[in-house]
């Protein structure tokens, strides 16, 4: 159970990034999670509930976005899709698959925000 | 009110990541071979660990070991029974090592630096999913299973046994009392991490300690540099 550690890093550079837009209101954080990534959606889900609490994402939606497992097949030479997280083959020729392209990643792709009310001048 | 996306595009873990890189490249520049050991509680890594510094220690080589634990200090202290120094990192709850839990042990460690090591092991806390995330910036992680835990747990955890470097079957002294499957355990971890390097071991007969030591051997570049 290390999404909590997941998402307290996420919450943490989120709201670094946010000195760049003083007064905005984060709307949406949108993450890209590799299937093979080891980390449960619905304890993402739970736990950022918990780590926004105080935060100025408070307000905020996670969106979830799942890369699959694709590999590069030495033998054929093709990339595709794993057929299986139990069975590292080769999708084309079925050859043993080593060299993982993608399902590993854990990352903030983009925040959705708000920009903070203009101030008129009375 | 306008809304807007801001594209970030960063690594959720950059920090560790960052951090790992800077070890690895120490780690590498001082010439120390670093192993990243990983199982469920209970597999026996302690236990295959204290052999192996044993042996190293009687071969007259230079090994050390950070030992993580949610709580206690047991495992070092039964560590050190094999007279290399040896570092309890307690997590006081957190699943898994971190690089930074790493650095700041090292930083700390009086009289023993990687500089002066051939070889530095580190004892992950006892747990088959939250320590794949975390680069310690180890050069081999080693995944752990016993003859006791099931022959399709490689199946069930395919993020640690697809990003291991080697694979070490435990407790094989007792293999056949248990009905342990060894083709089957052996075609699973390989299912998930084709043409890993699997090792057959038992700790208490010593069985397929010496085809492990011999595998440490060939692959510490200072041990190689010096022969």
């Amino acid at each position: 159970m290390h999404e909590l550690s997941i998402v307290t890093s996420v919450v943490e550079s989120v709201t670094e990034s946010l000195a760049n837009y003083p007064g905005a209101r984060v709307l949406q954080v949108r993450l890209r999670v590799g299937a093979l990534s080891a980390v449960i959606e619905d304890s993402l889900q739970f736990c950022y509930g918990i780590a926004i609490e105080g935060t100025p994402l408070a307000a905020s939606k996670l969106v979830v976005n799942t890369v699959p497992v694709t590999v590069h097949c030495q033998a054929c030479g093709r990339d595709g899709a794993l057929p299986s997280l139990q069975h590292f083959h080769c999708p084309h020729c079925d050859a043993p698959a080593t060299d993982v392209r993608t399902g590993r990643e854990l990352e903030i792709e983009s925040i959705e925000i708000e920009d903070a009310p203009e101030v008129v001048a009375p | 009110m306008t809304t807007r996306i801001v594209e970030l595009r960063q690594g959720i873990l950059k920090k560790n990541d960052e951090l790992a890189r800077q070890l690895r490249a120490r780690f590498e520049a001082a010439g120390v071979l670093v192993l990243n050991l990983v199982s469920s509680p209970g597999t026996g890594k302690t236990e295959f660990l204290q052999k192996t510094l044993t042996a190293l220690r009687q071969q007259g080589l230079r090994a050390a070991a950070l030992v993580g634990d949610l709580e206690t200090d047991n495992d070092a202290r039964r560590l050190a029974a094999s007279g290399v120094p040896v570092r309890q990192i307690n997590t006081h709850g957190i699943c898994h090592l971190e690089a930074e839990m790493v650095r700041t042990h090292l930083d700390t460690w009086d009289q023993t630096r990687p500089e002066d090591l051939d070889y530095l092991f580190i004892e992950n806390v006892g747990n088959l999913v939250c320590p794949s995330s975390y680069d310690l910036g180890e050069r081999i992680r080693v995944a752990l299973l016993s003859v006791t835990e099931g022959e399709d747990k490689p199946l069930k955890y395919p993020t640690l046994f697809n990003s291991a470097d080697a694979a070490i079957i435990t407790k094989i002294d007792i293999a056949e009392a248990v009905g342990f499957d060894r083709e089957a355990a052996i075609r699973n971890i390989r299912e998930i991490r084709p043409g890993i390097r699997i090792f057959e071991t038992s700790a208490k007969t010593g069985a397929g300690m010496p085809e492990w030591l011999d595998y440490l051997g060939k692959q510490c570049t200072k041990r190689l540099q010096r022969s």
